[in-house]
Parts: C-alpha cells; structure tokens; sequence
C-alpha cells in the first residue's frame, strides 16, 4: 500500500498520521508525548514504533512531510512604523505565518530596544514601514540600527519599495536578509502572503538545522511549516476548495492546546448588515489569531486571570471546586489527563472559558455613533456574525464527548452587544486530530486534501434552527 | 516631478460621504496622490495616515456642525508625531448654522490650519490653492 507519513512535532506531543494515497484514507494515527528536555527523535521513533504496530501490512512510504512547534514555535520580532498600521499589519503576517510574535515594536528604534532585539531569542525579523512611495527615513534608520548592532537574526524585508535599494546597501554582507513586498502597500491595504511564503521559505531553510532536528531530518523529506501555519494552511484549503474540488466556504477554526488558544477564520468579513461603515486596517481573508495566556496547562493560571469568577461562574458551579487549586494542578503537572468526572467537567468548563474569550478578542466590534437621524455604525475587525461553520480542534474537543457544547461559548451573546461574533454556526470537529497533517497533504495533493478533508471533519452540532438540540 | 501626497477624510463621527467622493476623483484627476481615509474618522486616523504614507497636506472635511470640537488640537498632535509643517485645510460646513465667516475663519486659522473653507467652496479652488502651496 502506498502511502504519505505526516507528521507534527509539537511542543506536547508528536503526532504520526499514515495516509492510504489510494483508498484516501486515514490508515492510522499515533502520538508520543515529549517535552522540551526530550530529543525530538525519541518522540519521532516511539511515535512511529506505536504507528507500525497498528498497521500490520507491508507499506510503502512515498513521502514524509512534517510540521513543527517543537521549541516553542517559530519566533518573530515584528517592527512597523505606526502602531496601527504597518506594525499591525507585519505582526498579522508574523502570525498567518504561524509565528509567536514575541514583540511588535514601532517608531525609530532607539539603542536599548535593539539590545533587546539582539538577546531576545528570535528566529527572524519583520522588519516593515512606510507605505509603497510613503515614508522612507522610519524602515532606513531602523535598518541602519539592525546593520550597526550587528544583529545575527534573518530580516525580512517588507516594507515600503522605495527603500529596498538603500536597505539592501545598508545590510551588504553584515546582515543576511529577504527583500519581499511591502505588508501595507497603501493605506489600510494589507498584503500578508508574500511575507508569509518568504517566512516559511526561510524556515524551512533554517529551522531544521536546529534543535536536535538534523537528526531525524534525513529520514524525512523536509519540514515544511510551524504547526500553526499548517492547521491555517488546511482551513483555507477546505474553506476555498480548488479549481476542481469545491471548498464549504467561510469557516473559523477553534483550536484550544496546552500553551494557546488559536483561531483561524477564512472569509472576508464584511458587514452582514447594510450601512455599516468599514473602518481601520483591512483584514486579511485568512487570518489567525493566537492568545498566550488562554491553553488548557501551560497557561492555565493565566486562564483564572483572563476569565475571573465572574466568567468562570457562568460555565461552572464554582461551589464545587477550590479554583485557584484546580488551575495550579493543570500547570504544575502539565501532563495531567483528566480521569474522573469532576476534573473533565472542569477541563471543558476551561475550554469554553478559553473559546470564549479567544473568539471575542478575534471576532470585530460594530460601534454605535448617533446621529439626529437614528444611529449609524462603524464596523472594525471581522463581522463573523452569519459565518456557517466552526471546526473544533485540539486535545481537549477531539476527546470530549460533546464537543459541541464547548463550541457553543464562541456564538454571540446579548452580554455582548458590540461582538460580531458567530450567530448560529454549525459546529464540525477535527475528529482524528489530522488538520496539521491535512495543512500538509495540501502541499503536495491539494484535491485529495479537500476531499480527505470533507471526509474527516464532522458534524457534530449546532444551527439546529430550534428543532433539534 | 513625483505626485504630491494628500490625506483626505471627514471628521469625527460624521457619515457625509457624497464631498469626500468628488473631492477624491478631482484632486486624483488633477494629479495629486490621494489617500482618501473615508468617513467617521478621527483625528488619530488622519495623522498616522499622514505618516505612513509621507504626505504633504491634510483635507479635513466637516459637514455635519461639530467640525470645531472635531478638530480642537488637531495641529499640536501632528507636531507630536513629529510631522512637522504638514499642510492643514479644513472645508465642508465646519459649525453649526450661520455664523459670521470671519470669526469662524480666524477660530480655526488660530487652530494652526493653514486654510479654511467656507460652506460651498469649488474644487478647483482647493486644487490652485494646494498647487500654490505646494509648489506645483
Ligand atoms: C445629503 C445630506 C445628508 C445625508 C448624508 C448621506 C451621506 N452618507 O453622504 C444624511 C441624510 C445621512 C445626512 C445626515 C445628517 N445631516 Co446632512 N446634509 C446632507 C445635505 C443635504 C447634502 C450634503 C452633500 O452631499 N452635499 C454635496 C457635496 C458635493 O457637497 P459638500 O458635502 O458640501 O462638499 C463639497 C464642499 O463643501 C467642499 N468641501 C468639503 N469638505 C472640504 C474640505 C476641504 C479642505 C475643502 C477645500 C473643500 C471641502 O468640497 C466638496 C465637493 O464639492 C446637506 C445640505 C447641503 N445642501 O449641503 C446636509 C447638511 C450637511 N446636513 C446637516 C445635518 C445637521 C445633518 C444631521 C446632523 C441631521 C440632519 N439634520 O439631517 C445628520 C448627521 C449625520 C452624521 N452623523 O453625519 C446640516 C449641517 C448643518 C451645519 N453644519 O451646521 C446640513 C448643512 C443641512 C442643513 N442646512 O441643516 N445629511
């Protein structure tokens, strides 16, 4: 049987999921837990050990693709001009990439932000400014000071084009960097994609020289992408469809792990109502929000922080719990697997905190400005309020046994009356935990993802329209 | 010579669109670089516009009668972002009712914008007084 090995090395667990190429099927999956003292290769080995065992019949391995957080990600220094506009549009590219953007900083830089710079860790540099023929002296000094400080971190280039033949001076041979098109070729207009594919490009170059991954690097045939920009990858694949497979249309993608809350929305998110006017920097179709303090254990206590006893009282009898004990217990053991009743019903009440909260900070606000003649509105961020699907991924809805219900804390509420959040989506889940794996599949068959898609993400509630819950 | 960089908008929480159209296609057609920030915009939107995009004046229109409020301090914030000597015209119908041009001319000269616009001001003024300030 001829098949594709995919595989994810994550920061939890790596996963191992073997693809029929002809039957277009899931053959089996497999997942070992590691950490970040542990040799990815040990995860690798044991991961696949555990896979073969379940197969039982001679296979014929095409292609081995992975994916990977291992490491904590891929690690972004984001730099713009004005905070709200080509800063926040080169952290959106940072993250649609699948990055941590670990920070985002505008402005002239000054000598201390570029020591910061310098020990912070990062695997790359965005470094935008300025419109196409806008401002120039902002991305030229900050070059400058990334050329003076001698700064050994990759820079991609993406900012306004004027400057490129200056910046590429200024860098010479100090510096190594990409020159790719500008975040924000005009005003509140973005361009994430070609900074995004450069991104990956450059990952893929470098990020398998690191960590330990040289050693399983020659068995596979390449690390394509950062987890996230897999799972994003999938969603925009199902969404949009190809030219001979169609796609469901609009989504959003809820995926809660042990670190983050992530949400991936494709769609335009226009405004569902007429009269509303559009305002702030443009949304990109596919797009991807990522929240630090919301994961199930290695952020769980920031979970209490963000939610108080005031949300959390809303998804859970609070009576019954000493919270505070309850979230150290997720982050002191982040490998605690809840076993009885109270703690899974605990685990899902954290869920729906972290669902909640994560959709409202993704989801646009509509805001009310009055007039003599009634009210009219100013829409910024996405209106997602007539979006028809929500996928649930992640640990803690691929086992629960009604993951819908934890979906349903990401639909709008009257508490609520700015959110454009989902009215009355369905909800579909990632049953077999492939959507990083699909993400990758659609490099190579981009047909046979959308269709393996559509066969592996299931109905699994919501928009019942009242008659059935 | 390179295209001069305007930012054109309406102010505050003022929805009148049907100006800021024709304002667009005329200053476009006339050759200037517009960067058009549309309605029920503020004050902050105009400036980090301006400085992105390196532009050489800002358009504030006011239609709806609150344009005075809108634009209070409007000329110190653009100095705080460091945009300096930026040109500031101001146009629509900037107050409330018929007050005495004059006053309301030196009340927003005082502002710090450079011109001000009485209700109904032709576009081809606008166009020859940009051109003269600028230079082209
Ligand atoms: C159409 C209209 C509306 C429509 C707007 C639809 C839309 N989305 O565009 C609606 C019905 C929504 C509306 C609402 C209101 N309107 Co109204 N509206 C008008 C009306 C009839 C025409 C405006 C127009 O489109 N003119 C045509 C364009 C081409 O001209 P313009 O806008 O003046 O712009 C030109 C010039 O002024 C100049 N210009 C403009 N800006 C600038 C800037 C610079 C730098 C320069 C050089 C030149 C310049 O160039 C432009 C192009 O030639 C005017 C009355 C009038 N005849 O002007 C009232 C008027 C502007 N509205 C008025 C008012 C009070 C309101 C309301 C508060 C309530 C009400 N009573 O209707 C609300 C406010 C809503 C809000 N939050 O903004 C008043 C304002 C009074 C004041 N300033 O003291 C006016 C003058 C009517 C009046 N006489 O009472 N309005």
């Amino acid at each position: 049987m001829d098949c594709y090995l995919f595989i994810d090395f994550g920061s939890t667990y790596t996963k191992v999921t073997l693809v029929d190429i002809a039957k277009e099927e899931i053959v089996a999956t497999a997942k070992s837990y590691t950490t970040v003292e542990t040799d990815v290769t040990t995860g690798y080995n044991e991961a696949s050990r555990k896979l073969f065992s379940k197969v039982g019949q001679e296979v014929n391995i095409v292609k081995k693709l992975a994916c990977s957080s291992a490491a904590g990600g891929l690690k972004i220094v984001a730099i713009g001009l004005v905070p709200e506009l080509t800063a926040e549009a080169a952290k959106r590219a940072a993250i649609g990439a699948g990055a941590r953007v670990i920070k985002t900083y505008s402005h002239n830089l000054n000598s201390s932000e570029l020591v910061e710079i310098k020990i912070s860790n990062a695997d790359m540099i965005l470094l935008a400014g300025g419109t196409d023929g806008g401002n120039s002296d902002c991305i030229i000094h900050n070059a400058e000071m990334i050329a003076k400080h001698e700064i050994d971190i990759p820079v991609v280039v993406a900012g306004n084009k004027s400057c490129n033949d200056e910046i590429t001076n200024i860098f010479g041979d100090t510096v190594e960097f990409y020159i790719t098109e500008n975040v924000m070729p005009s005003l509140n207009n973005i361009n994430v994609v070609p900074a995004r594919e450069t991104i990956r490009n450059i990952f893929m170059k470098q990020i398998v020289h690191a960590r330990g991954m040289e050693n399983v690097e020659e068995s596979i045939s390449g690390i394509l992408m950062p987890t996230p920009a897999s799972v994003l990858k999938a969603a925009e694949t199902l969404s949009l469809g190809t030219k001979d497979e169609e796609g469901i249309g609009d989504l959003a993608i809820v995926d809660i792990g042990g670190a983050t809350t992530d949400i991936h929305s494709i769609g335009e998110g226009a405004p569902s109502k007429p009269g509303v006017f559009l305002r702030g920097l443009e949304e990109p179709v596919a797009k991807r929000t990522v929240e630090g303090d919301l994961g199930m254990r290695y952020s769980s206590t920031s979970v209490y922080e963000a939610a108080g006893n005031r949300m959390m009282k809303k998804y859970l009898n609070i009576d019954d719990y000493d919270l505070e004990e309850e979230f150290r217990k997720r982050n002191d053991n982040t490998s605690f697997l809840p076993e009885n009743e109270k703690d899974i019903f605990f685990d899902e009440a954290m869920a729906k905190v972290c669902a909640d909260i994560s959709m409202k900070r993704h989801a646009g606000i509509v805001e009310s400005v009055y007039s003599p003649l009634g009210t009219i509105h100013s829409q910024t961020g996405k209106d997602l309020m007539e979006l028809p699907y929500i996928i649930g991924t992640g640990g803690v809805l691929v086992n629960s046994k009604e993951p819908a219900n934890i979906l349903e804390a990401v639909t709008f509420t009257i508490d609520d009356p700015e959110s454009l959040k989902p009215r009355n989506p369905k909800f579909m889940i990632d049953k077999e935990y492939i959507l990083s794996a699909m993400g990758l599949l659609a490099m190579v068959d981009k047909n046979m993802a959308v269709r393996m898609l559509k066969k592996y993400i299931v109905m699994c509630g919501g928009n019942t329209n009242g008659f059935e819950k | 010579m390179d295209k001069k960089t305007v930012v054109l908008g309406v102010i505050g929480s003022d929805c009148h669109a049907v100006g800021n159209k024709i304002l667009d296609h005329s200053l476009t057609a006339a050759g200037f670089n517009v960067v058009n920030i549309g309605v029920l915009s503020p004050q902050e939107d105009f400036i980090n516009a301006a400085i992105e995009t390196n532009a050489d004046a800002i358009l504030v229109s006011s239609l709806y009668g609150h344009g005075e409020i809108d634009c209070r301090g409007m000329r110190d914030n653009c100095e705080e972002a460091g945009l300096k000597d930026i040109l500031l015209y101001v146009g629509g119908n900037i107050v409330v009712g018929k007050q005495d041009w004059n006053e309301v001319h030196a009340r927003f000269k005082d502002m710090g914008f450079d011109r001000v616009y009485p209700p109904g001001t032709s576009v081809e003024t606008s166009i020859h007084d940009l051109r003269e300030d600028l230079g082209n």
